[in-house]
C-alpha cells in the first residue's frame, strides 16, 4: 500500500467518522463517558503525583542531605515507640562532646523545641515554634539570615536575652519595620531581635518554617526547663563523608552515653535519605492506587466503547456491504472502525482534558502544581491506546463480513 | 489482460461454475454447472424466476462470491482462486455495480458517493473529484453534486448510482434490478441511460424479471434450477412489446 494511498483511505476513514458521530452526538458523547472519567482521573493523579514530588523536594531541600540528625527516636522504624522510651535524653553534652572530638564534622549543633506564643507591644504572634540553640544551628538547618545576624557563641554561651526571628513572625509583628535591636516577649520573657531569617516556606505542607523563633539554648531550658532531650546536628563536610562521619559520631555518643559494647545505640542518626525512602514508598502506594482507579475507569469506557462499536457495526452492515462492492478491502473497513473508535476516544479524552484543567487548580490549592505537559501527552497516548483495543473486535467483525450477506442486510 | 485468448474480444468466460451453499446439514446447490462467454460490448440480460440462481450467479460474476468448482476468468484474470485483497482490487476496477436499491451512502452527497470508487482505487484528490464530476455529467446531474441521496428522487439516485459504477472505467458494468425500485417513466429514462452506455461500447450484464426490460438486451440467458435454460439473440429492444 502506498503513502498516498493509505493518506487517502485515512482521511476517508476520519471524515466517515467524523460524519457517524455528528449523526449521533448523544450516544457519541455518552458513550465516551468512561473515558472522560479515565482521562480526569489520569490527569488528577498524574498532577497531585507531580505537585506531590514538588512539595515534597522543596521541603527535603531544607534538611540538606549532607546533614546527620541524632534524635533519641529513628524517623522511621517499624518498632514501637516505648521500646525506645527509656533511652537517656540527648543533652547539650553530647554536642559539646562530638564538636571536641569528632575531626570530619563541619559543624555541629544542639537544638530543642517548644511552641509559645511571641508578643512586640500589643501584637501577638500564636504557636511560634520556639527554637533553643547553639550557634552553629545555622549553619547546620539550612536556615538562611536575611537581616542582622546570626547569635554569637558567646550569647549562646553566656544566655543572653537574645532572637533571631522566621520571616512570618517578622512581617506579623513588626509590619513595615525593621526588627533588628526591637524587643519581643516570649512566655514572660524578654529579648532583643538580632537577625531575621529568610523565608523558607513550609515542611512537607505541615509546618511552617517561616513561623519560629530561635534563642540561646540556655535561655530555652529557663523558659521552658531543661529535662528535654536535644537534636543534635551534625553537618558533615561533604556528601561522599557522610557515613564516615556517621560512624565517627556514633562511636563517640556511644562512648559518651557509656553504652556497653556489644548493645544496640540507645540513639539514633536520621538523615534526609530516610525521608526520600519513605516518600518513595509513599509515591508508590498513592500512584499504585491511581493506576487501579484509572486502569479500571479506562477498561469500563473501553468496554462502552467496543459495545457502541459493535452496534455501529450492525447498523452500518449495509454500508459496509456497499463499500465492499465497490472496492474496499477488508484492511480498509478495518482501518475505518478503527479510526472510528480512536476518534471517539480522543474526543472523551480531549473532554476529559477540559473538565480536568480547572481541576488541577483546585489541587494547586493544596500541593504546589500545575498540570504537566508529559500528562496531557499521555492522557490522549492512552485514549489513543483504549480506542485502538476496544475498537480492534467491532473492527475485524466489519472487515470479515461476507459482501453478499451485507448488501443483502436490511 | 495480455493473455486474453480472444484477442480481447472475450470479456466473462464462465466455465462449469457450481455454487452450494451449507445450511445446517442441507446443502443447497444454487448453481449446478454454468458455463457462459459474453464479449466485449454485449448487453446480456440474465433473466429467471426467483430462486432459479440468477442472484448467486450475478454475485459471482460480480466477485462479491466465489464459485464452490468450476472457472471464471474475467478479462483473462483466474478470479475463481484469489484471495479476499485480489477480488476487492478486481471488484475495484473491473465491475461497476448498479443496484435495484441504489446503494448510496446516505450520509455522502453525490460527488462524494461518485468518488468513493476512485478513493479505494488509489486515486489523487483532483483527478478524483475532475473523474466524479464528469460521471455526474455524464449521466445528466451536474447541477446535483453536493446534493444528499434523500434529497433526491429515485430516478436521480439510480443515476447517481450509475456515475458510480462508470467513474473506475471498469469491464463490465453489472445491473441488479435497476429499475425495480422505479415508476415506468423514469425506468425508461434510465434504461436509456443503460442503452446510451452499450452504445458507448462498455459490456453491460443486467439481471431483471421484466420482459420489457430485458428486451432491451441484445442477449438473454435463462436460467432454472441453477442452470442455464436458454441463451439466445434478442431483437433489440422496445420494438418487440408493448
Amino acid at each position: 500500500m502506498s503513502p498516498a494511498y493509505f493518506f487517502a483511505e485515512l482521511k476517508e476513514g476520519l471524515s466517515i467518522s467524523f460524519r457517524a458521530i455528528r449523526a449521533n452526538k448523544m450516544r457519541s458523547v455518552l458513550t465516551t463517558l468512561g473515558i472522560v472519567i479515565g482521562i480526569v482521573s489520569v490527569t488528577l493523579m498524574g498532577t497531585a503525583i507531580e505537585g506531590l514530588n514538588r512539595a515534597f523536594n522543596n521541603s527535603i531541600s531544607a534538611l540538606g542531605a549532607d546533614v546527620l540528625f541524632v534524635n533519641k527516636f529513628p524517623w522511621f522504624t517499624s518498632d514501637d515507640w516505648f521500646l525506645f522510651r527509656n533511652r537517656k535524653d540527648l543533652t547539650v553534652e553530647h554536642s559539646r562532646a562530638l564538636e571536641r572530638q569528632s575531626t570530619l564534622a563541619r559543624a555541629v549543633s544542639a537544638s530543642v523545641g517548644w511552641i509559645a506564643n511571641v508578643k512586640h507591644r500589643e501584637k501577638t504572634t500564636e504557636n511560634v515554634f520556639v527554637n533553643g540553640a547553639t550557634a552553629d544551628y545555622m549553619s547546620t538547618s539550612g536556615a538562611t539570615i536575611l537581616q542582622g545576624r546570626n547569635m554569637t557563641i558567646a550569647e549562646v554561651d553566656g544566655n543572653r536575652p537574645v532572637c533571631v526571628i522566621g520571616f512570618d513572625v517578622a512581617a506579623n509583628l513588626f509590619p513595615g519595620e525593621d526588627p533588628i535591636g526591637k524587643f519581643v516577649k516570649i512566655h514572660g520573657h524578654t529579648y532583643r531581635v538580632v537577625g531575621t531569617f529568610d523565608k523558607m516556606g513550609s515542611f512537607l505542607g505541615m509546618m511552617n518554617l517561616d513561623n519560629r523563633v530561635v534563642i540561646p539554648i540556655g535561655e530555652f531550658s529557663r523558659l521552658f526547663g531543661g529535662k528535654r532531650s536535644v537534636q543534635i546536628n551534625i553537618k558533615a563536610a561533604s556528601l561522599q563523608e557522610l557515613d564516615d562521619t556517621k560512624e565517627e559520631i556514633r562511636g563517640i555518643l556511644r562512648k559518651a552515653r557509656k553504652v556497653p559494647p556489644g548493645t544496640p545505640d540507645d540513639f539514633a542518626i536520621n538523615q534526609q535519605e530516610m525521608l526520600t525512602k519513605a516518600f518513595s514508598g509513599i509515591g508508590v502506594v498513592v500512584a499504585a492506587i491511581g493506576l487501579f482507579i484509572t486502569g479500571l475507569s479506562l477498561f469500563v469506557g473501553g468496554i462502552g466503547i467496543m459495545n457502541i462499536m459493535f452496534v455501529s457495526v450492525t447498523e452500518r452492515t449495509k454500508e459496509i456491504g456497499i463499500r465492499k462492492a465497490i472496492g474496499a478491502r477488508r484492511k480498509t473497513i478495518l482501518l475505518q472502525f478503527l479510526i472510528e473508535s480512536v476518534v471517539l476516544c480522543l474526543l472523551g479524552g480531549i473532554i476529559g482534558l477540559v473538565i480536568a484543567f480547572p481541576l488541577t487548580f483546585v489541587v494547586d490549592q493544596i500541593l504546589p502544581t500545575a498540570m504537566p505537559l508529559s500528562v496531557v501527552g499521555i492522557s490522549l497516548l492512552v485514549s489513543i491506546v483504549v480506542g485502538v483495543t476496544s475498537g480492534l473486535l467491532p473492527a475485524y467483525r466489519a472487515a470479515k463480513l461476507d459482501p453478499v450477506e451485507a448488501l443483502r442486510y436490511e | 489482460m495480455a493473455e486474453n485468448p480472444n484477442n480481447g474480444k472475450q470479456v466473462i468466460n464462465l466455465s462449469n461454475i457450481t455454487r452450494i451453499y451449507e445450511m445446517g446439514a442441507e446443502q443447497i446447490h444454487a448453481l449446478e454447472g454454468i458455463s457462459l462467454q459474453v464479449d466485449r460490448n454485449e448487453y446480456l440480460a440474465v433473466m429467471g424466476p426467483s430462486g432459479s440462481g440468477k442472484s448467486t450467479l450475478m454475485n459471482i460474476v460480480g466477485c462479491l462470491d466465489t464459485p464452490t468448482s468450476g472457472l471464471y476468468e474475467l478479462n483473462g484474470l483466474n478470479v475463481s482462486e484469489m484471495n479476499d485483497n485480489e477480488l476487492a482490487r478486481v471488484r475495484n476496477k473491473e465491475i461497476g455495480f448498479v443496484f435495484q436499491t441504489f446503494n448510496l451512502l446516505p450520509r455522502s452527497d453525490a460527488l462524494h458517493n461518485v468518488e468513493l470508487p476512485l478513493v479505494y482505487g488509489g486515486v489523487s484528490r483532483d483527478a478524483r473529484r475532475k473523474l466524479a464530476r464528469e460521471a455526474l455529467e455524464h449521466v445528466g446531474l451536474g447541477d446535483r453534486t453536493h446534493h444528499k441521496p434523500n434529497e433526491l428522487s429515485g430516478g436521480q439516485r439510480q443515476r447517481v448510482a450509475i456515475a458510480r459504477a462508470l467513474v473506475n472505467k471498469p469491464s463490465i458494468i453489472l445491473a441488479d434490478e435497476p429499475t425495480g425500485n422505479l415508476d415506468t417513466k423514469t425506468g425508461d429514462e434510465i434504461m436509456g441511460l443503460i442503452e446510451e452506455l452499450h452504445k458507448l461500447g462498455n459490456t453491460i450484464i443486467m439481471v431483471t424479471h421484466e420482459e420489457y426490460i430485458a428486451d432491451h438486451a441484445h442477449r438473454i440467458v435463462r436460467l432454472r434450477d441453477g442452470r442455464i435454460e436458454s441463451d439466445e439473440k434478442a431483437q433489440n429492444g422496445k420494438t418487440l412489446i408493448r
